[in-house]
């Protein structure tokens, strides 16, 4: 075994020397983990790591029929389809104002991009403490009290469910600079002979050359960026935590998948087989997602 | 005439970059006005624009009040953070120039073993991590919340791909020079390649000082609890103290915004690497 790895008068020694700890420690701390929870999601796992009773798909049959987990993939699914094209058309709008400055362009991208260097912890906790206070003193009841309006209990009612305000604009604040830089670098990759033929065919500055020249050559761009706001919004976790859990717990409503594992896996009953089971299932929803997109978008292929 | 409407264009859109400009800096705003204020002023009915007087006491009530395990977790993300940027630079830039350059007959396929691992999300492998986490008794300690971070499949891609486009003359020089890989790696590509390692470690010191969910499974003692925990258990709290809660958010951000406008060239250069084009 070590003489195939170390190749003949040990020629291969070097390549393991570089990449051998790295090597190591992905196969430990994401491999192997995989395959383990792959093995524990076939068994009755409840508070033990190291279970001896195989219940062969039990454990999927409970996760695919418990309604909690079907709610949290409507959750997520309904998040998505706000919060992905929300962001998306608001950091490629900021990405044509900026780019279009002549001066200040710095300035703008940097106040844009500053809320990148916070945690969504944080974030979290000036939405709920201070913009969305459900009492008088905060700052969005301020403001309906100056136009007249009563204070609304921004993310403790859910007649209007008002909270997917608080939780859609708490994303669209911390990741719009983000993607406002990809397509900063996206815009300026277009060559601007492309700019100058269309002005000569006559197309008109403004919608027409943003239809026809900018967005199709953004594609590669967008294309990435939608993937990253999907992958992201599935992994969403830090801010329905910190905006919705109190000390009475979290409740019953929108909790996306990840809060469901969290709750099911590390909760009271501690079913590491049946978040295992979950945590499966995910995989496969967003293996399978990655490559319907790819598909559907035709990545791979070069741009014009 | 043609002038005119022009002209009127650009001013509307220049207003509106300041509106929205001004909406994004409210939240900052916020924190230090809350920070700063006492728990009266920030509740007060009435809303002003900065609380009547400016209690800067607050920075050092915060760290004096050993109720409160601020000071503590201020000094555990520090450490984690640091520990968590170096070691993956260390690693991953290693294994990054080992695809690049050191010629394997698998590299390819160990190549691909790593990108296998961007595909998968951390919505999948956090109950898995976890559990590996537990039966090595490394739950609440420095090691079990560093050491499973650090190998990180995107900063290995970030490093080969940037090795690969390394100028092979240097390294061509330094071997008729009489240097093997290991001493023509650290005296020739590393003290070359700073941009490249300013990039992927301030995102990589970013993403570990702001992560919550592992620190949050791992870190289950108050003794091991980061900064993102720490808050998080005041937000979360029957009773919260709100100018505490603030100037604690705000000593935990403020170093990190000083740090990124500092190091904003290399962290979008960074950024703009990890699209797309690689």
């Amino acid at each position: 075994m070590l003489t195939r790895l170390l190749g003949p008068q040990r020629r291969y020694l070097w390549f393991w020397i570089f990449t051998g700890p790295f090597v190591i420690g992905l196969v430990v701390f994401s491999y192997v983990p995989l395959l383990w929870s792959i093995t524990l999601s076939f068994f009755d796992a409840r508070n033990t790591v190291t279970p001896t009773h195989f219940l062969g798909f039990a454990n999927y049959a409970r996760v695919l029929t418990d309604a909690d987990f079907i709610q949290s993939l409507g959750t997520f699914a309904l998040f998505a389809v706000v919060v992905v094209p929300a962001t998306y058309a608001l950091s490629l709008s900021l990405a044509l104002l900026v780019s279009q400055l002549g001066w200040g362009r710095a300035f703008f991208r940097s106040v844009f991009f500053l809320p990148t260097a916070c945690s969504y912890v944080v974030a979290a906790l000036i939405w709920k403490m201070s913009i969305f206070n459900g009492v008088r003193f905060g700052l969005a009841n301020t403001v309906l009290h100056w136009f007249g309006a009563g204070p609304v209990a921004w993310l403790s009612t859910t007649q209007p469910p008002w909270y997917w305000l608080v939780i859609i604009t708490v994303r669209l604040w911390l990741q719009a600079g983000f993607y406002l830089v990809l397509f900063l670098a996206g815009l300026q990759r277009i060559p601007a002979t492309l700019y100058e033929a269309a002005a000569v065919d006559g197309a008109q500055p403004g919608w027409q050359t943003f239809r026809y020249i900018t967005f199709p050559q953004l594609r590669t761009t967008s294309v990435a960026v939608v993937l990253l706001l999907v992958i992201n919004a599935f992994q969403a976790f830090d801010e329905f935590y910190n905006l919705l859990s109190s000390s009475r717990g979290y409740p019953p409503y929108a909790r996306p998948p990840l809060v469901y594992l969290y709750y099911v896996a590390l909760g009271q009953g501690q079913d590491l087989g049946v978040g295992s089971a979950g945590a499966v299932v995910l995989a496969l929803i967003i293996a399978a997602a990655t490559v319907m997109q790819t598909r559907w978008f035709g990545l791979g292929r070069k741009e014009p | 005439m043609i002038g005119q409407p022009r002209g009127l264009a650009r001013a509307l859109r220049l207003g509106l970059l300041i509106v929205l400009a001004v909406l994004f800096l409210i939240p900052f705003y916020l924190l230090v006005r809350n920070g700063l204020a006492t728990d009266a002023d920030i509740t007060a009915p009435d809303w002003t624009f900065l609380p009547h007087v400016l209690r800067w006491d607050n920075i050092p009530q915060l760290f004096g009040d050993p109720t409160v395990p601020m000071a503590r977790a201020l000094w555990n993300s520090t450490v984690i953070s640091v520990l968590t940027t170096g070691g993956t630079l260390l690693v991953a830039s290693l294994a990054g120039y080992g695809l690049a350059r050191v010629p394997y007959p698998y590299a390819n396929q160990v190549f691909y073993a790593i990108l296998g691992t961007l595909m998968i999300p951390s919505a999948v492998t956090f109950v898995p991590s976890f559990v590996l986490v537990s039966s090595l008794g490394w739950i609440s300690t420095l090691r079990g919340l560093v050491i499973p971070t650090l190998f990180s499949g995107f900063a290995a891609f970030l490093f080969r791909q940037y090795f690969l486009g390394f100028p092979r003359e240097l390294e061509d020089a330094a071997k008729v020079d009489g240097l093997g890989y290991w001493r023509t790696y650290w005296r020739i590509v590393v003290p070359n390649s700073t941009p490249v390692f300013a990039a992927v470690g301030a995102v990589v010191f970013l993403g570990s000082w702001n992560s919550f969910l592992w620190p949050l499974v791992i870190g289950q003692d108050q003794q091991a609890w980061t900064v993102q925990v720490a808050l998080a258990s005041f937000i979360t709290a029957q009773s919260v103290n709100l100018h505490e809660l603030f100037v604690a958010a705000a000593v935990s951000v403020l170093p990190l915004l000083v740090a990124f406008v500092l190091l904003q060239r290399h962290i979008i250069a960074g950024v703009e690497r990890s699209g797309i084009d690689g």
